[in-house]
């Protein structure tokens, strides 16, 4: 290929395409997915590696808890149908409709980090904080950062809104976030059953 | 049919998606509350929190639709690195029972 052939079809035309024929951004993502699904799977590991060593492991979370961990879950599975939507809809070319399916999703990722502090707030007040053991040590580790994860989302979310609504972004983004998204959704369905579930008071 | 009016068919295509998720979850709460071992419980809810994560990666993830050499470099090799942390569960039950190290 001539320089001249360069200047007019740029660089891009040496290169290869893509063996997965996916945009960079959308492998950089399920890269980093990748990778912090293995730092949560060591967080979790490392969790029930204590939690079965331990003769007498607490069993704090009572019917309360577990109700709120239900509207927890039920919240962030319903966010995750938004950003579908909200992906959908940015692909059709529905501008409004996926501001209000992407608002909807920051809205629910918002009320699950309320329930979520209020759960903790719960536990401090029954004298339960991050240096009572290794039960507080593991369980305010794990969910730490998972919260860390949704509240970055929701951050990342309004960026990208923000950004899509001037037209500086496309829809491709709102897909790569959408599946940050749905990854803090899946980890969360590690985190209930483990550190939660198994942990109820009877 | 327009653009937009097409987009609003994909929630009604993952509503069982959906309701699948919520009604695993659902059991996993109901099985808790069962009197089972903690051993046991806890393979019966990985087992279910493993569906739940594969149907939330293959359809909300869109996995499945994607290309499978995408799914054949991501998936297998993250299943690898995390069958290799299940070394430290011999150490684990030994601390349980204070027995030292074989000999």
């Amino acid at each position: 290929m001539s320089e001249s052939d360069v200047a007019v079809h740029g660089h891009g035309a040496l290169m290869e395409g893509s063996p997965y024929a996916i945009p960079s951004r959308k492998l950089t993502m399920w890269l980093f997915i990748i990778s912090d699904a293995v730092t949560f799977g060591a967080f979790l590991f490392a969790y029930g590696y204590i939690r079965f060593a331990a003769a007498n492991w607490p069993r704090p979370f009572e019917t309360g808890s577990i109700l709120n961990v239900i509207v927890m879950t039920f919240v962030l599975i319903t966010s995750s149908l938004t950003m579908l939507g909200a992906v959908d809809a940015a692909k059709a070319g529905d501008k409004p409709k996926a501001m209000r399916f992407l608002f909807s999703t920051m809205a629910l990722g918002a009320l699950f980090a309320a329930l979520h502090l209020r759960e903790w707030f719960e536990l401090f007040s029954r004298q339960i904080t991050i240096s009572s053991g290794l039960f507080g040590q593991t369980f305010f580790s794990i969910t730490g950062l998972h919260l860390l994860h949704v509240i970055s989302g929701v951050i990342a979310l309004l960026v990208i809104a923000t950004k899509y609504s001037r037209d500086t972004l496309t829809p491709g983004h709102v897909e790569t976030v959408g599946l940050y998204w749905h990854f803090v959704d899946l980890v969360w369905m590690f985190v209930v059953p483990l550190v939660y579930l198994t942990n109820i008071a009877h | 049919m327009s653009a937009a009016a097409a987009s609003g068919n994909v929630l009604l295509k993952y509503l069982p998606v959906y309701f699948s998720l919520l009604a695993i979850f659902l059991v996993e709460v109901f099985l808790s509350f069962q009197h089972f071992s903690t051993g046991k419980l806890v393979v019966i809810l990985l087992l279910l929190a493993l569906a739940s994560a594969s149907l939330g990666l293959m359809y909300f993830m869109h996995l499945a639709e994607e290309r499978r050499s995408l799914f054949l470099t991501l998936i297998p090799a993250t299943i690898f690195v995390l069958l290799l942390m299940n070394m430290i569960w011999g150490d684990s039950v030994r601390l349980l029972h204070m027995k030292p190290f074989a000999q």
